[in-house]
């Protein structure tokens, strides 16, 4: 209700305490308490409308509690309804008072008018209080079986709030089971929908520590319940159909038939006029497609329309979340958008958080086809009245050029540009001129003849002015003035107050020399001094060093300084591959919003719905819960297929990140790329054959290890055994799995009867659970399938890790172990093995 | 999907009414929201986006009527189905208090939290729908007279300018009786289409499109089955054909490039001649919403001319021809074109005898505004303005990069460009006597039309 904050806060001068008011209304309502008057009930109502406005305005009117309490004995529902908002407010502060409220509120459970009997059970649900939990257990348990429906549904919710104050009481009482008996019996749809989120919420929760749970929450997603759900999806709510198809994204189906019997089911729904729904249906098209390359591309032409549709219709704020999906799917498939461009022009009166988007979309959009038109409208935005948009507009048209081959126009149009003499659009046009030399030097000619014309003096944003810079010491040869344009830089040095800026001119500075020494050697010098004396270390340090270099050899000094450049071929993008690959499976979330996966934003308990680990990418932690994944893994591989002819860059780019980065990364960074690495090896189907060499790369890489070198075999080792109760959290094996070296690898084959089972890959993980080994995570589909595993030595808390990939073409598995003690590894990959063969045998 | 809290602000940031479903973001959500959003600069934007994290909490808001409806989760939710909420929300409220502004929310906070308390429980939407509603809602509405210009949906339009309209229905409270006692029995059913034209600095269509609605509003007693005929030769989709192909989409009746229903809507009989058929639920709901690409006669021509005049001067002359036939009138136009931004001052003139036209140079933004609010626009009637320009330096280069484009907004009831229609709306028949009111009204709206110069 009104903000607990406020109402503690001391009162301003300009608002009344309140407190004669208060006090007033204490002896009113006192009153009125007893009164059978006719008409009492409408004074009483204007009474208690006051002190819900005091509350909501922040003036403080617990004191009056007894009073509203007192007064509530009536049957009218419209002062009961205040009276019940007043109590849920004030109840956790004042819990001695709410003691007294029990009373009537349990007596309103049992009331005539189920209205009230609802009313009733749902504020004593939200009284919050832990030490009266013991009164819920009763009201709650007759109304779930309450033969009103509005009673049920929030008797249904009133159990999860009891769960909240307090787990082992609502389990105890053993009401999740009756809420799964509701949710698959209920004949009120808005029941059996609360039973199903309470559900997921407990099982949730409950699931860390309770087999048993893990277990109801897997059964959610079996065949027989998606099914129940799905099939009625019309007689719930907007709401409720959301619910549903959330859920239907984490089953997996049994096979094609499957997969097309609920595309089927839920074809109508992309014509919903809700974005919500639309986007809950779009969700689980693409992901009951991804091992379909085809379809999949359907879905995409399909669902193109109906999300353009909405982008139109709703509010700003609306179009604004269909939009930033429109993005994600945009730049993960361009191509298939690229005829739609024109729906991505700015219009002139959308906000500029819209506006943004759509320039992100015309550029990932823009192909052969459609550049000229593209960039044409692109260069109308550059002279917008809102700057920002303009500078945008004007980076697009830079990223447009450098993913091009045929950049002749664009670069006309970058060079008028600079004829506008507008202060920031000669900015932003130098940075893009630069970034475009450094990848296509032939136009450098083009280029510097304009770039030359440009006064110094009018640019003053630090990245222009060291871009220009840049050029000036890169193609000094071709810019006649460019010696002095620099020794004039270079004799304000004291009123620059950027460091980029001044590194750049000490670098420029050099680079010249190399190409013009008579004319440069005294600027040279100036700026040499001038750097040695700089108070910023980069400077200073950079100085220092060229310094030293050109004392000791001014060749040496120019192949270290201006060596012969390599064109970039392509610039890195902010954003990896994996992390983008991420955001998609969180697709329908905040990820999407943010462009960021949920675990850079959210605390884990609260990831919801998308509860895709983090520490170990997609593969699912819990045994139990493997097969959610499948889909999002298979998606990986198809969808890296679907556009590898447009999108190979990223490809490039993600292995030279990981080469590059992967020892150095703070330890976030190095574990997502781990993670990434783990996602990629666990990759289904035939792209795994592909991907295989380049991510073991990756890995040896990331370990620094030589993987072959197996270590030396210890003599006959001792029985190995193993703590059947072993437990290891996810964080720790991922911990460990990065710190560890390998112990050993292995491979050997696998019987019959036990590629056989693996059809049901969780039968290999009980399996193993019957040998002490435990799963930790899983993933793949047929015929790849990868495993986490660990044990524990049963005396001592000594840990073995082992990663087993087995193809079910070859009957062959690959054992990986790791262990804390190098000395036992032997001894545990033999029972590894043994518990293996054993797998499929009766 | 949960959300913890709800709250509407107003534009000062005084909570109207706040809700805590969840008791897991902390204090102070509110000021952290509303500071949030008026100092929003990250980025050089000037406005904040729908949907932002401070330190873990997710804030979605969507402003009605300078309303902010905001709610906070911590749970990574999915953004529509919040933001639609909010929406839904405030017109669940708007259509119990008949008229959404400030004030009405004061005066009747207390069903707003009825309604609150039925529409979300423990974070969980339960319902939005009106008609589900009114058998948990006992308050009765405070109704406040509706403020002037209130511009919270489409349809108060009508209350401008046009007689023929029931000007007081739009913002008749679903629950509210009428003064007699009685409730009348009348239906609304408005066809709202925002048109976005971009035409080149040659005169030639770039872009254009129409967003539309069909947008009903029942006050029927039993809820009767309607039937709702649209054209006949209505078709949806294009085909493979590219979506901006004009060339062939003459003389071939309506096409829609997609549309999307409410969920009330059958289509049984849609596909063989075009009809809905809905039970129509209480309030106010979107029946259908359409988008159509198909080449439509923009109903203005904007001509613009920008010369200079001697080294400190230029002129620019406007003219704008309305397209429609002349028993349609246009009203409250508005006509905005940037100048360059060396302009010191602009003298305007207008055609001899031009009557409540208005013209303003913003010196601040160096926008020249012309209104054409009181002269509403006949069909086929045309405008001219003059602007005579000085410059306080030289200007170097392409005048016509430094100015417009030429944006205008205007609103013209009782014409629809698409030429999509409601050829008949039937209501089952209770009895012979049985004859509501049915309203059948149509509106073009300008959305974003731009003519660059």
């Amino acid at each position: 209700m009104a903000p607990p904050a406020a109402s503690q806060r001391y009162p301003s001068p300009s608002q009344p305490s309140g407190k004669s008011e208060v006090s007033d209304l204490k002896t009113q309502l006192r009153q009125l308490a007893g009164s059978r008057a006719p008409g009492v009930d409408d004074s009483k109502r204007d009474l208690y409308k006051k002190v819900i406005s005091y509350m909501t305005i922040g003036i403080d009117v617990s004191s009056v509690f007894g009073e509203m309490v007192m007064c509530s004995a009536t049957s009218d529902i419209v002062l009961k309804k205040m009276c019940y908002l007043y109590v849920g407010n004030y109840a956790k502060g004042n819990p001695d008072l709410s003691l007294l409220t029990i009373n009537f509120l349990q007596r309103d459970c049992k009331d005539e008018d189920p209205m009230i009997r609802g009313l009733a059970l749902r504020s004593l649900c939200s009284l919050r209080v832990p030490n009266l939990v013991e009164y819920l257990v009763g009201p709650l348990g007759s109304g779930l079986k309450d033969n009103n429906s509005y009673v049920r549904t929030i008797a249904v919710t009133g159990v999860l709030k009891l769960y909240h104050i307090s787990p082992s009481t609502c389990i105890d009482a053993d009401f999740p089971a009756t809420l799964k008996s509701l949710m698959l019996h209920d004949s009120d749809a808005q029941v059996v929908a609360n039973c199903l989120s309470a559900l997921q919420e407990i099982w949730s929760l409950e699931a860390s520590h309770s087999e048993e749970a893990c277990r109801e929450k897997e059964s959610l997603l079996s065949k027989p319940v998606i099914y129940y759900f799905l099939n009625r999806i019309k007689e719930f709510n907007e709401w409720a159909q959301c619910l549903i198809l959330e859920l239907a994204v984490k089953y997996v189906p049994s096979d094609s038939n499957d997969i097309f019997d609920i595309m089927n089911l839920l074809e109508d729904r992309l014509q919903h006029a809700n974005g919500a729904v639309v986007l809950a249906t779009v969700k689980v098209f693409l992901q009951l497609t991804l091992s379909m390359t085809d379809v999949h591309q359907q879905v995409y032409e399909r669902i193109k329309s109906s999300l353009l549709t909405l982008v139109s219709s709703g509010s700003p704020e609306q179009s604004y979340a269909i939009l930033s999906h429109l993005h994600l799917l945009v730049v993960r498939a361009p191509f298939i958008f690229a005829a739609d461009y024109k729906h991505f022009y700015c219009q002139y009166n959308e906000p500029s958080y819209v506006k943004k988007l759509k320039l992100e979309m015309l550029t990932a959009v823009a192909n052969e086809s459609n550049t000229y038109e593209i960039v044409t409208e692109l260069c109308e935005y550059a002279a917008n009245v809102d700057i920002a948009i303009a500078r945008e507009s004007i980076r697009a048209v830079g990223k447009i050029a450098l993913q091009q081959y045929d950049v002749n126009a664009i670069v006309d149009r970058l060079l008028q540009f600079l004829e506008m003499e507008k202060d920031y659009v000669t900015a932003e046009t130098l940075v893009l001129v630069k970034d475009l030399l450094r990848k296509y030097p032939q136009w450098s000619h083009d280029c510097i003849s304009v770039v030359g014309g440009i006064s110094s003096k009018n640019i003053q944003e630090p990245k222009a002015k060291a871009a220009l810079i840049w050029m000036l010491g890169e193609y000094a040869q071709d810019m006649s003035d460019a010696p002095y344009v620099l020794e004039n830089l270079i004799e304000n040095w004291e009123e620059e107050h950027s460091a980029e800026v001044r590194l750049h001119l000490l670098t420029a500075a050099m680079k010249c020399f190399f190409k013009r020494a008579p004319e440069t050697q005294k600027a040279l010098g100036i700026a040499l001094a001038a750097g040695i004396a700089d108070f910023h270390q980069d400077v200073h340090d950079r100085a220092l060093f060229y310094y030293r270099v050109l004392q000791y050899d001014v060749h040496v000094a120019e192949r270290v300084v201006s060596p012969p450049k390599q064109a970039v071929s392509v610039f890195a993008d902010t954003q990896s591959s994996e992390i983008k690959d991420r955001i998609f499976d969180e697709f329908n979330s905040l990820s999407v919003i943010y462009q960021k996966p949920s675990y850079m934003f959210t605390d884990k308990e609260h990831r919801g719905p998308f509860e895709f680990s983090d520490e170990l990418g997609n593969i699912s932690i819990t045994p139990e819960a493997s097969s959610d994944i499948v889909p999002a893994q298979q998606y990986e591989a198809n969808d890296k297929d679907l556009l590898l002819g447009v999108d190979e860059k990223d490809d490039n780019k993600g292995l030279s990140n990981n080469n590059g980065s992967a020892y150095t990364a703070p330890s976030l960074e190095s574990s997502s790329s781990i993670s990434s690495q783990m996602q990629e090896l666990a990759i289904s189907g035939p792209a795994t054959s592909a991907t295989t060499p380049q991510s073991s790369f990756g890995f040896d890489d990331l370990f620094g290890l030589g993987l072959s070198t197996a270590p030396a075999p210890t003599p006959s080792p001792p029985l190995l055994k193993l703590n059947p109760r072993a437990a290891l959290d996810p964080g720790a094996f991922q911990q460990k799995w990065r710190q560890l070296p390998i112990s050993l690898t292995q491979e050997c084959s696998v019987n019959p009867q036990g590629i056989a089972a693996l059809t049901v890959p969780q039968s290999l993980i009980r399996h193993m659970q019957s040998h002490s080994i435990h799963c930790i995570a899983s993933g793949g589909q047929s015929p790849n399938f990868k495993f986490f595993f660990f044990a524990q030595k049963e005396s001592e808390p000594s840990n073995y890790l082992a990663e087993c990939i087995i193809n079910t073409s070859s009957a062959k598995a690959q054992i990986k172990v790791k262990a804390d003690e190098q000395s036992t590894s032997q001894a545990f990959t033999t029972v590894f093995e043994t518990a293996l063969s054993k797998f499929g045998l009766p | 999907m949960m959300i913890s809290q709800f709250f509407v602000l107003s534009q000062r940031g005084d909570n109207i009414v706040f809700r805590d479903y969840r008791a897991e973001v902390p204090k102070g959500s509110t000021e952290t929201f509303f500071r949030k959003v008026k100092f929003w600069k990250e980025d050089g934007n000037a406005e904040a986006p729908p949907i932002f994290n401070v330190d873990g909490v997710n804030y979605f808001h969507v402003k009605v009527v300078g309303l902010y409806f905001v709610a906070t989760t911590r749970v990574n939710v999915s953004p529509s189905l919040v933001l639609e909420l909010l929406q839904r929300i405030a017109r669940v409220i708007k259509d119990y208090l008949g008229v959404l502004n400030e004030d009405s929310f004061r005066k009747n906070f207390v069903l707003v939290y009825e309604l609150l308390d039925e529409v979300i429980d423990f974070g969980y939407v339960q319902t939005t729908s009106t008609e589900v509603l009114k058998s948990y809602i006992f308050n009765e509405p405070i109704v406040v007279a509706p403020a002037r210009l209130q511009p919270i949906d489409p349809a108060a339009i009508f209350t401008q300018g046009n007689k023929r309209m029931p000007g007081t229905a739009v913002t008749k409270s679903v629950v509210a009786n009428d003064p007699g006692g009685r409730r009348r029995e009348e239906i609304f059913v408005d066809i709202i289409e925002k048109i976005s034209v971009t035409f080149s600095s040659s005169g030639y269509i770039l872009t254009s499109e129409i967003d539309g609605t069909i947008q009903m509003k029942s006050y029927l007693s039993g809820n009767p089955e309607i039937r709702l005929a649209l054209n006949e030769d209505l078709n949806i989709g294009r085909g493979g054909r590219s979506v901006y192909d004009y060339r062939s989409s003459s003389g071939s009746g309506v096409i829609l490039d997609d549309c999307n229903f409410h969920e009330s809507v059958r289509l049984d009989s849609f596909d063989s001649d075009r009809t809905l058929s809905l039970v129509p639920p209480d309030g106010e709901f979107p029946v259908m919403n359409y988008r159509m690409t198909q080449e439509f006669k923009p109903p203005f021509h904007v001509n613009t001319l920008i010369e200079e005049a001697g080294r400190l001067k230029a002129e620019v002359i406007i003219k704008i021809r309305a397209e429609f036939p002349s028993d349609i009138i246009a009203n409250t136009i508005t006509v905005q074109m940037p100048l360059p931004n060396y302009t010191s001052r602009a003298s305007f003139e207008l055609e001899p005898g031009a009557a409540g036209q208005r013209t303003d140079f913003k010196e601040s933004s160096k926008m020249l505004e012309w209104n054409l609010k009181k002269a509403s626009i006949v069909g086929g009637g045309e405008h001219t303005l003059r602007a005579k320009l000085t410059f306080s330096q030289e200007f170097h280069g392409n005048i016509t990069k430094e100015a417009g484009p030429v944006s205008m907004t205007f609103t013209i009831p009782m014409y629809n460009v698409s030429k999509l229609q409601v050829k008949y709306l039937q209501i089952a028949k209770k009895s012979s006597s049985y004859n509501p009111y049915r309203w059948v009204r149509y509106v073009t709206q300008a959305n974003s039309y731009v003519a660059r110069i």
